[in-house]
């Protein structure tokens, strides 16, 4: 499947250089173009380095070629996105979302990447939503209910873009949209927290889960673990950084009184590809987008079977 | 929608009362309505010109992280604008913990001024929601945590932007009460030469400075102080408002508020609610001395007994981890790390007495 990546920034300078290495591997995904709007732009010289085309004429170029391709990977901003959605969708484009636009479907890769392979749109969530709703899900699947789920995300700061401080809110609505519709608590809460620290600290996050009376603790952590299996198999460095506890309340959350929380404490060392290790944040939003653009491609390749 | 203009202060600086809102933090957020009706009374009455009432983490605030408010915020908010009479109400918000959604509700209810707060690094995430307090015809105050953390010469960028969004008023807070007076006096200094807006200054006591340090800021220039009701607050506690009400007025500042009327206060009502005294002990010196955000004391105090793991051992991990406010869930994650390391000490210390 051809496809083009547009935003020639970290994110999507980060997801070229996954992608190309997957095509080496004989990944479905056949990358043409990282597009960008900066002609100078780093990203950009880097794809030309690499031997794909590194445009700049930014949703033009990619509207002009629709005809090349198949799907493309949006790493611009969530304006940018919702003013030509409808426009890639027009064009007969899937477009994999990566800002917080949130038009088509959410997905979390290890939760229900199988769920949205004909949408033409999907939406990835927020860097946090990729690190912390599977942990959602995982303590969801072991309980009778989740009354209330809260993560706290912590980035170093020097991987934290312009995008995401001019609109922070947007990045703790759509995760704590995504901890309820995907993670399937009944009440949530996102809080996501920037460190200064030197040498920057690596991207944190914490989940808490609200425990009814009569929760079988063994089994929520057991299906905690086999969860962080799970998302190894795409984010190698995503990792309980303690063993998961069960500590006890009471807890007067906003679903209700429980005796017990569960809490979760993940960290996510990325995988070095073209920012840092400590940008876990950003290496899991490229894995995961790369884990579902591969997902699709082999849908449709076998649909067409 | 009208623009509120900056309060008119014919005294010599503005004092703002943070009770409500930074004594939250001392008992876990526990504040029930009678508490508010008898503070924001007896502040109002008192002459305090700014009553801060919140979680003490801010507007949504009330978390697993933070600790769940016992009575919901906005209901503790909406009673405190019901109650005052002169005192304008005043709201702080953690942009990534609050909402600008929530900027709006306060303002239905009356709120006057709202207090958008970052690390003392991060001054841009609040871009957002300075702009929308404007927009709302609130008070914007830009109030830059943990300001020990950045020099001077960074501290005035970091304002800058505030002030570039429209800030009226710039703080900078002594979140971890870690400054000298000489730290305050060069901070405040240089904020004051390149701001255009007045500065204000929150102190707190771990150092036994919060008293000294603000009046010093004072002399250099700042506009507005901060202090709680008999020093109600996180850590060792905020700079007491009575007692700057009170050395204020023996250093002939006017300050417009009557001290007596707050001691009786901090004598007849806070004291009364307050689990402990508020002193400053091992834990909370070791905030100050090592630079670590008060508001990890009881959170820090509870899973060292969760865990049997030493309250400061924790405290000194994090001051190294240099960790930030906000980042109450890393307490767990140090003293599980540390509960671990005692637990492989013993092993070795065992196997050695083979």
């Amino acid at each position: 499947m051809r496809c083009a990546i547009l935003g020639s920034g970290n994110i999507g300078t980060d997801l070229m250089i996954k992608l190309l290495a997957a095509r080496e591997m004989d990944g479905p995904l056949e990358l043409v173009a990282l597009v960008g709007i900066d002609p100078a732009s780093d990203g950009l010289a880097r794809a030309r380095r690499l031997g794909i085309e590194g445009p700049h004429e930014g949703p033009d170029w990619i509207l002009g070629h629709a005809d090349e391709l198949d799907m493309i990977f949006d790493a611009t901003s969530a304006y940018v996105h919702k003013a030509q959605a409808q426009a890639y969708e027009d064009a007969g484009l899937i477009a994999v979302d990566l800002t917080p636009a949130a038009i088509g479907p959410k997905v979390i890769a290890a939760v229900n990447l199988m769920e949205h392979l004909d949408a033409p749109n999907i939406n990835m969530v927020t860097c946090g939503g990729q690190a912390t709703t599977p942990m959602v899900y995982a303590i969801r699947r072991a309980v009778e209910s989740l009354p209330y789920a809260e993560m706290v995300s912590t980035v170093a700061s020097k991987s934290a873009g312009p995008g995401t401080r001019q609109n922070i809110d947007e990045f703790t609505k759509t995760t704590s949209t995504a901890l309820r519709e995907i993670g399937g608590a009944e009440t949530s809460k996102a809080i996501i927290i920037l460190n200064p620290a030197e040498p920057p600290i690596m991207m944190r996050n914490t989940v808490f889960g609200a425990l009814p009376e009569g929760t079988d603790h063994d089994r929520v952590i057991e299906s905690i673990y086999e969860m962080e299996k799970s998302v190894q198999q795409y984010v190698p460095g995503y990792r309980l950084k303690n063993p998961p506890v069960i500590e006890a309340g009471p807890y007067t959350t906003p679903g209700g009184v429980v005796p017990h929380r569960a809490v979760v404490l993940l960290e996510v060392e990325g995988a070095g590809d073209y920012l840092p290790p400590y940008a876990g944040n950003l290496d899991i939003m490229t894995a995961a987008a790369q884990r579902v653009g591969e997902a699709i491609a082999d849908h449709r390749a076998g649909a067409r079977r | 929608m009208t623009t509120t203009p900056v309060t008119t202060v014919d005294t010599d600086y503005r004092l703002i009362d943070s009770t409500l809102r930074d004594g939250s933090h001392a008992i876990s957020h526990q504040y029930h309505m009678d508490d508010v009706i008898q503070i924001v009374q007896g502040l109002d009455r008192a002459g305090v010109p700014v009553i801060e009432i919140a979680h003490g983490d801010g507007i949504g605030g009330s978390s697993f992280n933070y600790g769940f408010s016992a009575v919901p915020e906005k209901e503790l908010i909406a009673k405190a604008c019901e109650v005052t009479t002169n005192a304008k109400i005043a709201c702080l918000l953690l942009p990534g913990i609050g909402l600008a959604d929530d900027l709006r509700e306060i303002n239905e209810m009356g709120v006057k001024v709202a207090r958008i707060a970052t690390h003392c690094t991060e001054a841009d995430i609040s871009e957002q929601h300075i702009k929308v307090a404007k927009s709302l015809g609130l008070e914007a105050i830009g109030f830059l945590m943990m300001a020990h953390m950045n020099t001077p010469e960074g501290l005035v960028e970091e304002a800058l932007k505030m002030q570039s969004y429209g800030a009226d008023t710039i703080y900078i807070a002594d979140s971890a009460g870690a400054m000298t007076t000489e730290d305050m006096k060069v901070r405040v200094n240089a904020l004051v030469e390149a701001l255009e807006v007045p500065l204000g200054v929150h102190a707190h006591n771990n150092l036994a400075m919060a008293v000294s340090n603000s009046i010093a800021a004072y002399e250099n220039g700042a506009k507005n102080l901060d202090g709680t009701s008999a020093g109600l607050g996180a850590g060792a506690g905020n700079c007491p408002t009575e007692i700057l009400a009170a050395v204020s007025t023996k250093y002939g500042i006017n300050t417009g508020v009557d001290p007596i009327a707050l001691m009786d206060l901090a004598e007849e009502v806070v004291r009364p609610i307050m689990p402990r005294a508020q002193v400053i002990d091992r834990a909370g010196l070791i905030l100050g001395y090592a630079g670590v955000y008060g508001s990890f004391l009881l959170h820090a105090e509870r899973a060292a007994e969760r865990y049997g793991v030493s309250q400061a051992d924790i405290l000194f991990e994090l001051g190294r981890r240099q960790m930030v406010g906000g980042q109450e869930d890393m307490i767990i994650d140090v003293a599980l790390e540390l509960a671990r390391k005692h637990a492989e000490q013993e092993l070795i210390g065992e196997e050695g007495n083979l």
